[in-house]
């Protein structure tokens, strides 16, 4: 090796791999939020850089909706079963029962808030000290200012005010009893980086990031999957149409983009062309204030 | 293609905001639908342009209270590199800010306005990138439509800067003459507007400022952070180091050391994820396997047997004080430096840095939040420390309070007493 000098998806990797290790260095408890989505797989072949050929030392662990895409689940469970780790499911439909609570009705109901519920129920029964998580700050303002080793009271709350600085690259993960801290390894990557990373490492993704043919429902310009989770008016459009998704998470909140990209490369330069960003191409749970996210955060989402 | 982490310090009357809008703008980095949220807000400059300021925009809580609170972070990419800014508010009271996003930043863009010249402000915010070691300085000196493009207001800004910058150690410093308003030398050349200008734009400098040399590759630092122990019938007596290489480089065969037993071996292996290497050179995160079977846990570092290192208990650092309780000589506070966590006490203060002049103030009894003070430091356990000058990566650390682990300081090795 004559010349030293790291690429940058070489460069980012090592962050995040070393951000992964503090976490089993640090806490007691860790787990890895898995959704089944391009984030979190990316997480995922993190964790087999840091620490093969040992095991994780970390559940994955994955707060199903229950209005999750079919395909995302069969991905989640085959990985799982291929990578012989521990994956641990809890369902926002057992938090509804057991709480009574009441499910979001209407136009824009989503199952989305309360996932915050189940997350933190969840965090309690296992005793997790640290949740790692592949939200990226490139994806909206309120992220744009948040840890890489962000500590949450009981109630999972994001003080913005309270935040600790963070220098260099060294995390401080001492925490008092029922915080809990919420670790992002992959921050300082963007959209474009995590498709260029997926290439590079010639990961398998599910196959909705890719184009297909699929009944879409027309609403408010998006394209939303239709299934029987969605709330349909008697005048809302049904169209089929090829699409893909750019991200993957819960069914009635997450739009398809109208797309021809049939593989990675595809994919990618579809990215380069495209106008929209990411969660405003297709979230909605995002437009429906001009702070929902800060909002959310505060409360204990991711 | 590699990266590039800056920082911007400045307040919106710098036309901080509007530089980096300016970037993200002209690189073509923002998003129809952000801007359309910028335009919905009906905020448009005297020439009925969006107002570029608007796209850092920060969090509800801080528009309520018309201030920002903390560092934000952005990104962009051209063909030549991936771009990370750390974007610090500029007032004094933010000093702690500016000092976490500079940490971490490879070059700070400090921006000067034409009309008033060299300010207060400036001189803190080079001072603070100089003590926090950021290798490269760019000055821009802005909004020079409004004294006319005028060659003889640039040059002596440019005189006046580096008569002070004598005081810093700054090793590589440029000046460019921009109006992020306008764009000129923001993207764009200036050929137009200031056709005495010959340097290069903003961004041409920041795509071929050198930084691959900004890693210490001479002196080996791996600090562990986990041990990896399968104990799989496959790798039954498998023993892997796994951290990070913080400066220098590693490869089978190696003589080292490991601190603080300062017990001696050579590498077997290095690797990563499973697979073998050549060689690890910073920054790599990878696994080390050693030759003999030594007692190590995280906290420990691994270093070149042939370096001679000692590790040390006693040193001075400046100290940057994040918290609005003040520092009292004789607090005992938790450290951490990489990977190790130990106890420490602050024996005394020495003096404190003037951040706008560098001079340095006696008799100081206390540090106040944003004060930067150079102590006397003593922990509990034995530390492998450089000098912050040295290596950047090895001589800094955090303060925290014992009991709500708050992180209280940020401190960077001075002097170290063996």
């Amino acid at each position: 090796m004559t010349k030293r000098y790291l690429d940058y998806l070489d460069q980012l990797e090592a962050e995040a791999i070393h951000i992964m290790r503090e976490v089993a260095g640090q806490f007691e408890k860790p787990a890895l939020l898995f959704s089944g989505g391009k984030d979190s797989i990316t997480l995922v072949r993190l964790a087999e850089k840091a620490f093969r050929p040992g095991k994780f030392p970390f559940p994955l662990v994955h707060i199903d909706t229950g209005h999750n895409f079919p395909e995302a689940i069969r991905y989640r469970d085959e990985l799982a079963e291929r990578l012989g780790e521990k994956l641990i499911v809890r369902h926002v439909e057992d938090t509804i029962k057991r709480k009574n609570l009441s499910e979001p009705k209407g136009r824009y109901a989503s199952r989305n808030a309360l996932q915050t519920h189940t997350l933190l129920e969840t965090i309690e029964e296992f005793g997790f000290d640290a949740c790692i998580g592949g939200a990226r700050r490139d994806e909206e303002k309120a992220r744009a200012k948040e840890r890489i080793f962000s500590v949450r009271d009981e109630f999972g709350q994001w003080d913005p005010k309270r935040q600790r600085p963070e220098l260099w690259n060294i995390y401080n993960g001492r925490i008092t009893k029922g915080e809990n801290v919420r670790a992002f390894p992959i921050s300082n990557w963007t959209e474009l980086d995590v498709w260029n990373y997926i290439k590079r490492e010639e990961i398998a993704l599910p196959n909705i990031y890719y184009t297909h043919e699929r009944e879409c429902l027309v609403r408010d310009g998006k394209l939303m999957a239709w299934s029987d989770f969605i709330y349909q008016e008697p005048d809302d459009e049904v169209v089929t149409k090829q699409v893909r998704f750019r991200t993957v998470g819960d069914m009635t909140c997450t739009a398809a983009v109208e797309s021809i990209a049939f593989d990675i490369d595809g994919v990618i330069a579809e990215i380069l062309e495209s106008k929209i960003s990411e969660r405003g191409a297709t979230r909605i749970d995002d437009k429906l204030s001009e702070t929902a996210m800060e909002d959310r955060k505060k409360g204990g989402y991711f | 293609m590699d990266i590039l982490r800056f920082i911007t310090a400045g307040s919106v009357d710098d036309g901080k905001s509007t530089l980096i809008g300016r970037l993200l703008y002209d690189t073509k980095q923002i998003f129809a639908d952000q801007l359309e949220a910028i335009e919905s807000s009906g905020r448009v400059n005297e020439d009925g342009q969006v107002d570029l300021s608007l796209l850092t925009d920060g969090l509800k809580a801080e528009r309520e209270q018309g201030i920002t609170i903390d560092v934000a972070y952005k990104y962009f990419s051209t063909e030549k590199r991936k771009f990370i800014i750390a974007d610090a508010p500029g007032h004094i009271q933010y000093t702690r800010n500016m000092v976490t996003g500079a940490s971490n930043s490879n070059l700070s863009i400090i921006l000067v306005d034409a009309r008033k010249g060299v300010q207060e402000q400036t001189r803190r915010h080079s001072i603070i990138s100089s003590l926090l070691g950021i290798p490269h300085l760019v000055i821009c000196i802005n909004k020079m439509d409004l004294v006319g493009y005028d060659e003889q207001v640039y040059n002596q800004i440019v005189e006046d800067y580096k008569q002070f910058a004598t005081k810093l150690n700054a090793k590589d410093v440029t000046f460019i003459p921009v109006s992020a308003l306008k764009g000129d030398n923001i993207v764009e050349g200036s050929l137009l507007t200031m056709p005495w200008y010959s340097g290069p734009s903003l961004l041409e400098h920041l795509e071929q400022v050198p930084v691959s040399q900004d890693f210490n590759l001479d002196d080996a630092r791996f600090p562990v952070q986990y041990v990896i122990r399968p104990l799989t019938a496959e790798h039954h007596d498998y023993r892997g180091y796994a951290g990070k290489v913080i400066s220098g480089t590693y490869k089978a065969g190696d003589q080292v050391t490991v601190q603080p037993s300062g017990q001696t071996t050579t590498i077997k292996s290095v690797e990563l994820g499973g697979k073998v290497l050549e060689e690890a050179f910073a920054p790599m995160s990878v696994v080390l396997q050693l030759q003999d079977e030594v007692d190590i846990s995280r906290g420990d570092v691994i270093v070149k047997a042939a370096d001679g290192l000692e590790v040390a208990q006693e040193f001075e650092a400046e100290v940057c004080w994040m918290h609005n309780k003040a520092l009292k000589p004789g607090a005992k506070l938790l450290l951490r430096h990489n990977s190790t966590e130990t106890r420490c006490v602050v024996r005394s203060i020495d003096y404190k840095i003037d951040i706008n002049t560098l001079d340095h103030l006696e008799d100081v009894d206390q540090i106040q939040l944003n004060d930067i003070c150079r102590v006397q430091i003593k922990t509990a356990a034995p530390l492998l420390l450089d000098k912050y000058a040295d290596n950047r990566s090895n001589g800094g650390f955090i303060l925290m309070d014992e009991t709500s682990f708050a992180t209280v300081g940020a401190g960077m090795v001075a002097e170290i007493e063996f």
